[in-house]
């Protein structure tokens, strides 16, 4: 009976036709119309947002890397520098900042009066439209070029920052009459300025060159020391991270017994890999500053916290490395005779350099954007001198890029937002350049088997 | 491995501790509010002495005070700035680490004010308003019961019928104190709720004053504790809301807020200098004693903080929104003497 049954179940040949979809077909087919509609639709969001985020820092950010001067020539009145009249360095060297105003709100005025520019405020008012920075310049001239007081000398000078922000569109006629540090009539002896060509926009070499500056002065704000504190700790990150992470994942792979021990040191580095970065934060500032005592805000401390938090990612990376290069490289070079740390050495790495050396200079651009630990240590300062030069430059205050970036958005004056958006870029094109640089190296050198 | 790798880390810096050369710049850390006034005392003071610019962290008074109380050496820093007095509990921390000698400096006074956007109504305050706004609880009709005033006009008859939106700093911040303390508790005086809690609580003053300073969790008290930045953010999209603000941070954005009237009286460098602005407090610096003759430039630093060109009225201090402190001679005469501060009072 059974048997009899079964035979009857044979299903009916297939009806239709290929090109004519059956219910269940198109179903599929729509499941998986939809399915890359929705991957489609992922991308898109994504790289929307992408370019939401560069256009907005851009567009907010690229001004910056222009900034106004005014050219002016300065009379280096000898009464005023110089009331022995002996030239004495110590002497001359007494004349504050605050002494050297008076010489810029007079240049000031005769410029006004040289281009016989149309206004009727004061020459206080006047002497506003340039920056707070202004007499420090002056009087590094000065102290460096005593023999020239007495001369009458031409000098590029900052232009004050709510001046700045007018040509570039952050200030207009209307906040500047709420504004109780500009007023209108200031904009237009600026523009008045302007036309005669003493007032011009140049490029902005002082933003990657100067430090930082107060909240008086932001059009003086730059990257300088932040640039240097970041490189040094990308120097001492790569002088240690490099070496240690390879050497440990050498052992690791080729020559570690696989034991129990290895195991657990494997979990462990899977995990330190994933701890948050602002651990090693803690743990920098309990150690590196606590108990060895090493300094506040120095980038040798910042180098080695980041250091901690890259080498996972080294030995992640260069364990991968090693892996991929096929056993029979191995094989054939103990074949012919050559030891264990010869076939590894002479063999073995170097194919697998390429894929170390990218996930060192992924690890490094990982470390350069990394703020938060860096904020417990101490970098996140004031900082206007520049470091020494290595090695003991390690040792001296400095900023980093990301720090500088947190700490201007802090900032009161809004001349600030600009800078904090152009140090990003400067970190974007930074972490851009490295990665471009790693996907250069896998490119040329990977082999692939 | 990694254990290996670590030790070995350690094995460099303990090396490189000991090559490190005597700290010649002064370390400040401390209050953000003191921060751009410390930055700018710096930086002027970088360009005119032959020492470094100093260090000038921020972290806030609580953190920047016991940073200073840590001990005496060149890994601790030189002076804590502070938007508020010393507590007895620093002092007994710093003498339970060898920091006996503590200078107190006062530089000025800050204002707080009361912004809201420039396109918005203009506000005319009293420290009643703000409590019988925020508070969590108001008397109504003699009696305590919960705040339900929706609109400002609630509050006051003639103040503008816009929605209650307070941002206020949050309780990490000195600001925070000084807004509790002069607004919140004085208005909750001057509307006579503290009397209803003094009645509720049996008397306790402590008990009626933290009653006091309770405030409503239904969203119309909102706690900034970013700085004045994200206060005016958030200012920015809600265009009813008041922020409360430092003088100087409002006289940046002057294009950006207006400020209201707190009894009548616009806050301004003067009407604070002459206490009839009632919101405001002093700004302090301290100074490790004990380091002044150790790191090159402290007691110069501490001096041309505290000089007229620099923390008088027409200095740049005062400039950038400071109120210059009436008895700054006798300070600048403390310093010059380095006497270290006695007991609070």
């Amino acid at each position: 009976m059974t048997d009899f049954t079964a035979s009857d179940a044979v299903p009916a040949p297939r009806k239709g036709s290929l090109l004519t979809q059956d219910a269940r077909t198109k179903q599929r087919n729509a499941k998986e119309a939809r399915f890359r509609m929705m991957g489609l639709v992922a991308v898109t969001i994504g790289l929307l947002s992408l370019v939401g985020l560069l256009t907005s820092i851009l567009a907010s950010g690229l001004s910056s890397f222009q900034q106004t001067y005014i050219e002016l020539e300065v009379y280096l009145d000898p009464a005023k520098l110089d009331k022995t009249g002996n030239r004495n360095p110590e002497d001359i060297a007494k004349v504050s900042t605050f002494g050297y105003a008076p010489l810029i709100d007079a240049a000031m005025g005769a410029a006004i009066e040289r281009v016989g520019a149309a206004t009727d405020i004061n020459a206080k008012a006047a002497g506003e439209l340039i920056s707070k920075e202004a007499p420090a310049s002056l009087r590094d001239f000065v102290l460096a070029n005593i023999d020239r007081i007495g001369e009458t000398v031409q000098f590029d000078l900052l232009a004050a920052g709510r001046i700045d922000g007018f040509f570039k569109g952050r200030v207009t006629m209307e906040t500047a009459a709420l504004d109780r540090n500009i007023s209108p009539e200031q904009l237009q002896l600026a523009d008045q300025l302007k036309e005669a060509g003493i007032l011009t926009t140049k490029f902005n070499w002082a933003f990657f060159t100067a430090p930082d500056a107060s909240d008086t002065r932001p059009e003086a704000a730059g990257l300088g020391v932040a640039i240097i504190g970041s490189i040094y700790m990308m120097l001492i990150v790569l002088v240690l991270a490099l070496p240690l992470g390879v050497a440990a994942s050498i052992y690791l792979e080729e020559f570690a017994p696989k034991n129990r021990w290895t195991d657990l040191i494997e979990v462990n580095i899977s995990n330190l890999a994933a701890v948050p970065s602002i651990v090693f934060g803690i743990l920098g500032l309990a150690i590196f500053i606590n108990m060895v005592g090493l300094p506040q805000s120095a980038p040798i401390v910042g180098g080695l916290v980041l250091t901690l938090m890259t080498l996972p990612t080294i030995i992640i990376a260069t364990r991968a490395a090693l892996k991929s290069v096929p056993p029979s490289i191995r094989d054939a070079a103990l074949g012919v005779g050559a030891s264990k740390m010869q076939a590894i050495f002479h063999h073995v790495l170097p194919l697998a350099m390429p894929g170390i050396l990218t996930g060192a200079i992924i690890g490094l651009a990982q470390a350069l954007g990394e703020t938060a630990p860096l904020l417990l240590i101490g970098m996140v300062a004031f900082v206007r001198e520049y470091p020494g030069g290595p090695p003991e430059g390690f040792f001296d205050p400095a900023a980093a890029l990301p720090v500088q970036v947190y700490n201007w958005t802090q900032r009161g004056d809004p001349a600030f937002v600009e800078r904090a958006s152009g140090a990003i870029i400067v970190l974007l094109v930074f972490l851009v350049l490295m990665n471009i640089a790693a996907i250069l190296l896998r490119r040329r050198f990977e082999r692939r088997w | 491995m990694l254990f290996k790798s670590t030790v070995s880390a350690l094995a460099l810096t303990a090396l490189a501790a000991g090559t490190a050369a005597a700290r010649d710049n002064i370390q400040i850390a401390g209050s953000s509010t003191v921060l751009p006034y410390a930055a700018i005392v710096a930086e002027a003071f970088g360009e005119n002495f032959e020492f470094p610019t100093p260090v000038v962290e921020s972290g806030g008074s609580g953190a920047g005070r016991k940073k200073l109380c840590e001990g005496v050496g060149e890994n601790t820093i030189d002076i804590a700035n502070s938007s508020s007095r010393i507590k007895q509990s620093d002092i007994d921390l710093c003498a339970s680490n060898g920091v006996t000698e503590i200078m107190e400096v006062r530089i000025g006074y800050d204002g707080i004010v009361f912004a809201s956007d420039i396109n918005g109504p203009s506000y005319a305050f009293t420290p009643a308003d703000w409590h019988a706004a925020l508070a969590a609880q108001v008397v109504k009709d003699g009696a305590l019961a919960d705040n339900t005033n929706k609109v400002w006009s609630d509050v006051r008859a003639d103040l503008p019928g816009d929605e209650i939106l307070a941002f206020v700093p949050g309780t990490k911040h000195g600001t925070r104190e000084v807004f509790d303390e002069k607004v919140i508790i004085a208005g909750c005086e001057e509307n006579g709720t503290y009397d209803a809690h003094l009645a509720a609580n049996g008397g306790d003053e402590k008990a009626a004053e933290k009653a006091c300073m309770a405030l409503r969790t239904d969203g119309a008290s909102i706690d900034i504790d970013g700085d004045y930045t994200e206060t005016l953010a958030r200012v920015d999209a809600n265009k009813n809301g008041i922020g409360v603000f430092g003088l100087s941070f409002y006289q940046n954005n002057t294009d950006k807020l207006q400020v209201a009237t707190m009894g009548g009286i616009e806050p301004s460098v003067e009407t604070i200098a002459s206490g009839e602005y009632p919101v405001s407090r002093p700004l302090f610096f301290y100074v490790k004693n004990a380091h002044l003759d150790v790191i090159p430039g402290m007691q110069e630093y501490i001096e041309f903080f505290v000089s007229d060109e620099i923390a008088g009225p027409d200095g740049p201090l005062a400039a950038y929104g400071l109120v210059s402190d009436p008895e700054l001679a006798k300070t600048q005469e403390m310093v010059a003497n380095r006497v270290p501060m006695g007991v609070l009072n």
